[in-house]
């Protein structure tokens, strides 16, 4: 409302961008920046002990370098961990992602009945809390409740344990696949719509089925969104907390350092060691910094290219 | 939506069985948890999983009963914290995603570079420095403590960024400085209503990001009046495992907690359509 751009140089923004700028950068520099740097300033640091360790002043923080870094990267349970997180990530990618592209692909085909019933029940996950999902997974994995067991012992099988130290991850893949299929679906399915009807016409004149033009024209042309859903993906399945987290309660078989996220917590707001909490967290954020590097470069690329 | 116009290529049965199947199991915990929720504590582990029972209504009373109504606090607290915190970080995502599309300044792709840097931040680096920072400013187990590390979302900065692009005509604005208006006024008047779709879907989803969100609650509240239902569920769940006693609640609460936003979600189908990855296929 102050001053008013005169003629064609529209251009010459002023403060204005930086002004409406201001409360990103603000909230981004308190809760994101300030947060990472004093993580590396807690990571470098450790408590001593002096005396018996009794009393305010015996209790004192000292530099100590890079020996959290040494000790986080020297601990077995937390490669356990991320070995475990690995083999869970890679079946949730390669299914959920997988069934996400059929289901969209379907969806697309203009060929299904029910079409509109079936979208909206598939995506209905996404709108039930990771805590939730868990709980009510967890309940039909529970033998004296669940009609999967029913079912089983109907067909003569009996005593499968789906909370089982062998089987409890294949059960948190599958709450996985159901909470984040839905999502990915509809990603994928906006980018199909979006692509002009007659843009398959040539194919079919050309006598290409609907299978062939699924696979030569419709994938070629969601490689962009597919590769920004499995970067999504993978940033997500690394960062598993929630549900091993509410799994606990009814499992055994899940430790309290099942996933590194979950050793991250334990060692902050349980054992206390705040310290080793922030190297091992970035020690976490540096492995997750490849996926991370391939999405910077893509949204550059592929959704900003034609502005300019 | 399943036919185009001409010809009409024959029904395709496998499909829109697999499809039907995918729908199926989507549904199928959802069905269980409808059904569960309606049984006295007896039928629950005596009955047929899908039959439905006759004790939902005294479910719902010894939920609300727990530990004098704490439960609707807890759905309360995540109205405020989702309906608030979606509310201003679109705000802030509006804000910043029309400066960075329509404005050409110094200092642009390397703002909007590091802003997009945040999405790649692993949610556990910051909660935890968050915590402490915010404990030492006082405000640890406090409603700021959730509120206000919701509000930046990079990935709505990301998306409003793309609908400004795509949205708001660059001689609409031109036309508008030719005539004298300012810059706050072309946003109030111009910007603002072309986005307005746009502004629904990032409300939206960042909505059901902050009600489904669970580990920055669970590290910054200790109080349980202020809960939200992901963590207020979860601990019920932690307390109720070994007592059979407290499943009827865990599971009618369950049911309770995924009304609303089922209900945000049938009635607004529209926006859940628009165009998520962006114009990038477009034009």
């Amino acid at each position: 409302m102050t001053k008013a751009h005169r003629g064609a140089r529209a251009h010459r923004a002023g403060a204005t961008p930086y002004l409406y700028l201001t409360p990103a950068v603000v909230l981004f520099t308190l809760f994101i920046a300030a947060p990472i740097g004093y993580t590396a300033y807690l990571s470098l640091r450790q408590v001593k002990f002096s005396g018996l360790g009794l009393g305010r002043k015996s209790r004192t923080e000292i530099f100590v370098g890079l020996d959290n870094y040494r000790t986080a990267v020297a601990d077995g349970e937390f490669w356990a961990g991320w070995l475990r997180v690995l083999g869970y990530a890679t079946m949730v990618l390669a299914l959920m992602l997988g069934l996400a592209l059929l289901f969209a692909l379907l969806l697309d085909s203009a060929r299904v009945r029910l079409a509109r019933f079936s979208r909206i029940a598939i995506f209905l996950p996404y709108a039930v809390p990771g805590v939730v999902a868990t709980l009510l997974w967890g309940f039909l994995y529970l033998p004296s409740l669940s009609p999967i067991h029913a079912t089983l012992r109907a067909f003569g099988v009996e005593g499968v344990d789906l909370l089982s130290p062998s089987t409890v991850m294949f059960s948190m893949v599958n709450v996985a696949i159901w909470g984040g299929t839905g999502f990915n679906m509809l990603v994928l399915y906006t980018q199909l719509r979006a692509i002009p009807r007659d843009y398959y016409e040539a194919a079919r004149i050309d006598g290409a089925g609907e299978l062939a033009i699924a696979l030569r024209v419709k994938v070629p042309i969601l490689a962009p969104a597919l590769v920004l859903t499995t970067v999504f993906s993978i940033i997500a399945t690394i960062q598993v907390f929630t549900e091993p987290m509410t799994l606990r309660p009814i499992s055994n078989a899940v430790s309290s350092t099942w996933s590194p996220l979950m050793k991250v917590y334990r060692d902050a707001f349980v054992t206390g060691d705040l310290y080793s909490a922030a190297a091992t967290s970035l020690v976490i954020a540096a492995i997750s910094v490849v996926p991370s590097l391939l999405f910077m470069r893509l949204v550059r690329r592929q959704a900003f290219g034609e502005e300019r | 939506m399943t036919t185009t116009k001409g010809v009409r290529r024959p029904l395709g049965l496998a499909p829109t069985a697999v499809l039907l199947l995918g729908a199926l199991y989507c549904l199928l915990p959802v069905c269980w948890v409808l059904a569960a929720s309606t049984k006295t504590r007896g039928e629950l582990f005596t009955t047929n999983a899908f039959a439905p029972g006759t004790g939902l209504f005294s479910n719902i009373a010894d939920l609300s009963a727990y530990r004098d109504g704490i439960f609707w606090q807890w759905m309360a607290n995540t109205a405020l914290y989702a309906g608030v915190g979606a509310l201003l970080s679109t705000a802030v995502s509006v804000l910043a995603g029309y400066a960075l599309a329509k404005f050409r300044f110094f200092g642009r792709d390397a703002i909007f570079t590091v802003l997009i840097g945040g999405i790649l931040v692993p949610a556990v680096v910051l909660a935890v420095p968050q915590y402490l920072l915010l404990a030492k400013a006082g405000l640890a187990n406090t409603y700021w403590a959730v509120l206000l590390p919701s509000i930046l979302h990079p990935y709505s900065i990301y998306l409003a960024r793309i609908y400004a692009a795509a949205a708001i005509p660059d001689a609409l604005l031109e036309a508008g400085r030719i005539d004298g208006a300012g810059e706050h006024r072309l946003l109030r008047v111009v910007a603002v209503p072309l986005m307005l779709p746009g502004m629904v879907t990032i409300f939206l989803f960042q909505f059901v990001a902050i009600w489904n969100n669970f580990l920055l609650p669970f590290i910054m509240l200790a109080d349980d009046e202020r809960f939200p239902l992901t963590v207020g569920l979860y601990t019920l769940l932690a307390t109720g495992a070994n007592q059979p006693a407290l499943y009827n609640l865990v599971i009618t609460g369950a049911l309770l907690s995924i009304i609303p936003l089922i209900a945000l979600f049938l009635t607004m189908q529209r926006y859940w359509r628009t165009d998520l990855s962006g114009g990038s296929v477009k034009s």
